[in-house]
């Protein structure tokens, strides 16, 4: 744990967006609470992970070091969650809506890569950055650095709606028909936090595109895919979203599926937010494996599906948000540093003409360019990011995103630049040529440091990735156009049925031992926002797949006929012709004695096991808003009880206060979304009419008592309270929570319903 | 100025010639025994990461690795968990543990060696040990009086990068060290 976090908390008071202050002081609460056991392991390991702060593997105290699996000593602590050791350190997520990061947010993440990980800032295939490693003490000094420059973690894992993923070309993209950022940008803003998207049985992932054809904005495989569209109407352009649902990878990939093929601004935040509550409601809680969205609309069927969001939507209260962000947005334009220009000429430098090759992008602006920075495997140090930083600043007006191919671009870099661009990131070790092609391979973190892994997709990446670079520019252009993507197991992070060539770890016995392999996956599709999904044709030792790559290449060049690509290749083919060029590899295993480190994964000594592998927390616990909402009131009540300590008895009552109205309207929301604890008359009277003249919540022995502690809380808030009142009222606070446990208690077990009742 | 999270690099001597993959083995080896002062945890291989941290293996009070940051191979100890005593008991610690690292790695390949004369050392918290002129004046001071009370050499040369982004350090060379001690033990007695 580091020495200064409480220095941070004190340089940075009033300096955070009072929000995320509050936020973030709340989660450090909950840390201390946790680590006192006095706050529920469940609970505590879906609020965690809400804010972005992850597991890693071994973090359940067990490592298998090739012969045996041994304890790692950590200290016998309270756990982070289902067999979580406290001390283990683990991943921090940190959302990068659509991928948009400017010079000094890139300067604080190289600080905090430094300070709290491992000098390294990971780039996911989610546009998310992830530092590792990290210890959960110092997560909400993190995350105040980060609030320092407008950066929140929350929901960047759980049961929530993730990072709003988006086209990283959107504002500058010859084929989008207008830029969809500041939408992105108003569906992030509205999404994060928003009651209604707190009671999910799983996480539920956007994603904005500004075209159909390119695969940028990944909208096919999305809860939610917004492509740009315009449409006339009485002689007027008018902007608009096609509106796509309910797909996904995992091991159940499904294509989204159309819900609108054009919808007005205006309509895509409530929209979202009947979805969100449709979802929240009678989406699966139980079996997480059939909880995402991509399940409940099967279940339901697209149109009874659509009618149910559609009349959701017609019963939502009027938001002036759902609005207010179109107001002016045509009028929404980054803006260049340079004028636009030509570009020089080159000299003859190969290097710089093949990066300029595989690695810029006309802008529809003439005169401007977007390069692509190729990460291998998606990682960079923290003075790569400081040079970045300076690049960004010194061509740009410090545009910069991250994108799915866990890379960065730069926008905006006038072609008159170009060479000293080039110049510029060859000195920061940034000028990798081949990006987003074969190259620029996609990987997961698999069993580097996933729980979930089974096979090392990074370690195989980054083999892959130095044989194709020695061969280099040789490569027929074919090949280079070819995107190859791995995961470390069916969960798909890497995104693998999206790839021309995609592979994901498995594990299979050979002669006794258990070998890593990987499937093969081909017949997915990466244009049309990732129109088509490959399937698995046959399992190879991971050993072996480098060979198996050349032979389905070199297949490929012999049998393709002029200017097919891959996709139509593999149609027309057929899988089990190339299965059959592949068989060879899955036959003829060496002796473990002769060979061992076939028996061993790529680039980790140890004997190949499986024994490492724990539970996943990429779908978080399911907890239910009625739970969150109850721990926020203990940890509200436990927050008044300090406050009286040091002697500030004011604040103490309105907690108290604030507990109680808190902890009603968690019972009041079982029957009734729409009620808001910022009105305490409401929440008052839905609770008196729901739950008291029902007589519902009384006690079977002391009757409405703990009724009329909060009726009477609630006459005197505002007034004064010296100590000892508001340790009275702390101590009715206390017992009225009580009760509404006990009162959630008997609902349940007389089976009424949780929800929906109105 | 309290310094904590010191991290102490000790430079490999001319070219590494091993293998980085080889580092990977001991590695394992090492948290497999638990054999550090530290507990270990993994290892981070980022050997695809142009001078990068090279090959890491991360601990709960502390990393080791064979970095490779601004291009210059060394064995890097990274303080995580902070320590009592004062500034020169905690720079100790941490020049020892990277030292005995090193030790034990010139055991184990014969063709690796580490200076005797450089070494980089700096802190890994900004909040504590800001990159200011007042906090490289007195990083200097500590860094004299470590060479001079623990290394037993007279004088160096502490080279600070005034980037105030950076993170407060200096890469120390020793001066005239005698030849007899180019050779000696790099763990303090
Ligand atoms: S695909 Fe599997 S191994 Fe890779 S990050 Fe996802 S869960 Fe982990």
């Amino acid at each position: 744990m580091k020495a200064s976090n409480a220095v941070w908390k004190e340089r940075l008071r009033g300096q955070l967006p009072p929000q995320l202050a509050e936020e973030i002081d709340t989660f450090e609460t909950e840390i201390e609470l946790r680590s006192q056991d006095k706050a529920d392991e469940k609970v505590f390991a879906e609020t965690r992970l809400r804010r972005g702060v992850y597991g890693q593997r071994y973090d359940n105290g067990q490592r298998h070091d090739g012969t045996q699996s041994r304890d790692l000593p950590f200290a016998d602590k309270v756990t982070k969650g289902p067999h979580t050791m406290w001390d283990a350190p683990g991943m921090q997520r940190i959302k990068i809506p659509y991928g948009g990061l400017n010079p000094e947010q890139l300067e604080l993440l190289a600080e905090l890569a430094e300070e709290y990980s491992d000098g390294i800032a990971h780039v996911t295939t989610r546009q998310d950055i992830q530092l590792h490693f990290i210890h959960i003490e110092d997560t909400p000094a993190l995350m105040r650095r980060l609030a320092a420059v407008g950066i929140t973690t929350r929901e960047a894992c759980g049961n929530s709606v993730r990072n709003v993923t988006g086209c990283p070309y959107m504002g500058v993209c010859p084929d989008e028909p207008f830029d969809a950022t500041p939408y992105a940008n108003a569906l992030t803003q509205f999404l994060l936090g928003h009651p209604d998207a707190q009671n999910f049985g799983r996480k539920f992932k956007p994603s904005v595109s500004g075209c159909e054809q390119h695969a940028c904005g990944l909208a096919q495989m999305h809860d939610l895919g917004l492509v740009a569209r315009v449409r006339t109407l009485d002689g007027q352009e008018q902007r608009g979203f096609k509106v796509v649902v309910g797909g996904g990878l995992g091991a159940v990939p499904r294509q989204a599926k159309v819900f609108d093929e054009f919808m007005p601004p205006e309509e895509i935040l409530p929209v979202a937010q009947a979805i969100a509550r449709i979802f929240g409601r009678h989406g699966e809680k139980k079996m997480r494996s059939r909880a995402r969205l991509k399940f409940l609309i099967e279940k339901m069927g697209m149109e009874e599906f659509k009618t149910a969001v559609l009349e959701e939507r017609a019963k939502l209260p009027e938001d002036p948000r759902w609005t207010d962000f179109v107001r002016d947005i045509e009028n929404h334009e980054e803006q260049p540093l340079k004028p636009p220009g030509e570009l020089p000429p080159l000299n003859g430098n190969a290097r710089l003409n093949q990066w300029i090759k595989t690695n810029l992008r006309d802008q529809r602006q003439p005169g401007y360019v977007v390069a692509t920075i190729a990460l291998p495997l998606g990682d960079l140090t923290a003075d790569q990011l400081r040079a970045l930083a300076d690049i960004a600043r010194q061509f740009t007006r410090g545009t910069v995103r991250t994108t799915v191919e866990q890379n960065f671009v730069l926008r905006w870099v006038s072609k008159y630049d170009v060479p000293a661009l080039y110049q510029a990131l060859d000195a920061a070790g940034l000028s990798e040529p081949g990006a987003s092609n074969l190259l620029d391979i996609v990987a997961c973190p698999g069993t580097d440091t996933c729980k979930l892994g089974i096979s090392s997709s990074r370690g195989l990446a980054a083999e892959l990735r130095q044989r194709l670079a020695a061969k280099g520019v040789e490569l027929d252009q074919a090949l280079q156009d070819l995107h190859v993507k791995i995961s470390g197991c069916f969960n798909s992070c890497g995104q693998h049925h999206a790839a021309d060539i995609g592979f994901y770890g498995v594990s299979r016995t050979v002669q006794g031992f258990k070998v890593p392999h990987f499937q093969v996956v081909l017949g997915g599709q990466w244009e049309e926002n990732a129109g088509s999904y490959g399937l698995p044709i046959v399992a190879i030792p991971s050993k072996r797949i480098p060979r198996a790559l050349d032979l389905i290449t070199d297949y490929y060049l012999r049998e393709r006929q002029a200017d097919e690509r891959f996709p139509k290749f593999v149609g027309r083919i057929g899988k089990a012709k190339i299965r059959a060029v592949l068989d060879d590899l899955t036959k003829d295993a060496p002796a473990h004695e002769d060979e061992p480190d076939f028996y061993a994964d790529w680039g980790d000594p140890r004997q190949y096991s499986i024994g490492d592998i724990g539970k996943g927390e990429c779908a978080g616990e399911v907890v239910t808003q009625y739970e969150f909402e109850t721990t926020a009131a203990e940890r509200i009540v436990f927050e008044a009880q300090i406050h009286l300590e040091e002697g500030n008895a004011s604040q103490a009552a309105k907690d108290a206060y604030r507990a109680m109205i808190k902890s009603a309207k968690a019972l009041v929301q079982l029957q009734y979304d729409d009620v808001t604890e910022e009105d305490p008359d409401e929440v008052i009277d839905e609770f008196k009419e729901r739950y008291y003249d029902t007589e519902v919540f009384h006690d079977p022995y002391a009757g409405p008592k703990f009724a009329h502690y909060l009726f009477a809380a609630h006459e005197k808030a505002g007034q004064n309270y010296d100590a000892e009142s508001a340790h009275h009222l702390i101590e009715e606070s206390l017992l009225f929570i009580e009760a509404v446990h006990s009162c959630y208690n008997r609902i349940r077990s007389a089976g009424l319903s949780e929800a929906g009742a109105s | 100025m309290d310094f904590q999270h010191f991290n102490v690099k000790i430079f490999v001597e001319g070219e590494l010639t091993v293998d980085l993959q080889r580092f990977i083995e001991v590695f394992h080896s090492w948290v497999a025994e638990q054999s550090m002062d530290e507990m270990m945890i993994d290892i981070a291989d980022y050997r695809h990461v142009p001078a990068g941290p090279g090959v890491l293996m991360v601990g709960l009070e502390a990393d080791y690795s064979i970095d490779h940051n601004r291009s210059r191979f060394g064995l890097r100890y990274n303080r995580k968990a902070p320590l009592e005593g004062n500034n020169q008991d905690r720079l100790r610690q941490a020049y020892q543990a990277a030292a005995s690292a090193c030790t034990r790695l010139e055991a184990e390949f014969a063709e690796l060696k580490f200076s005797r004369r450089e070494l980089e050392v700096f802190v890994n918290d900004r909040a504590l040990a800001p990159n200011t002129e007042e906090a490289r004046d007195q990083l200097r001071t500590e860094i004299d009086t470590f060479v001079r009370d623990q290394l037993g050499q007279a004088d160096c040369e502490a080279q600070f990068n005034a980037d105030p982004r950076q993170l407060l350090g200096a890469v120390v060379t020793l001066s005239n060290v005698p030849e007899a001690d180019l050779e000696r033990p790099l763990v303090l007695a």
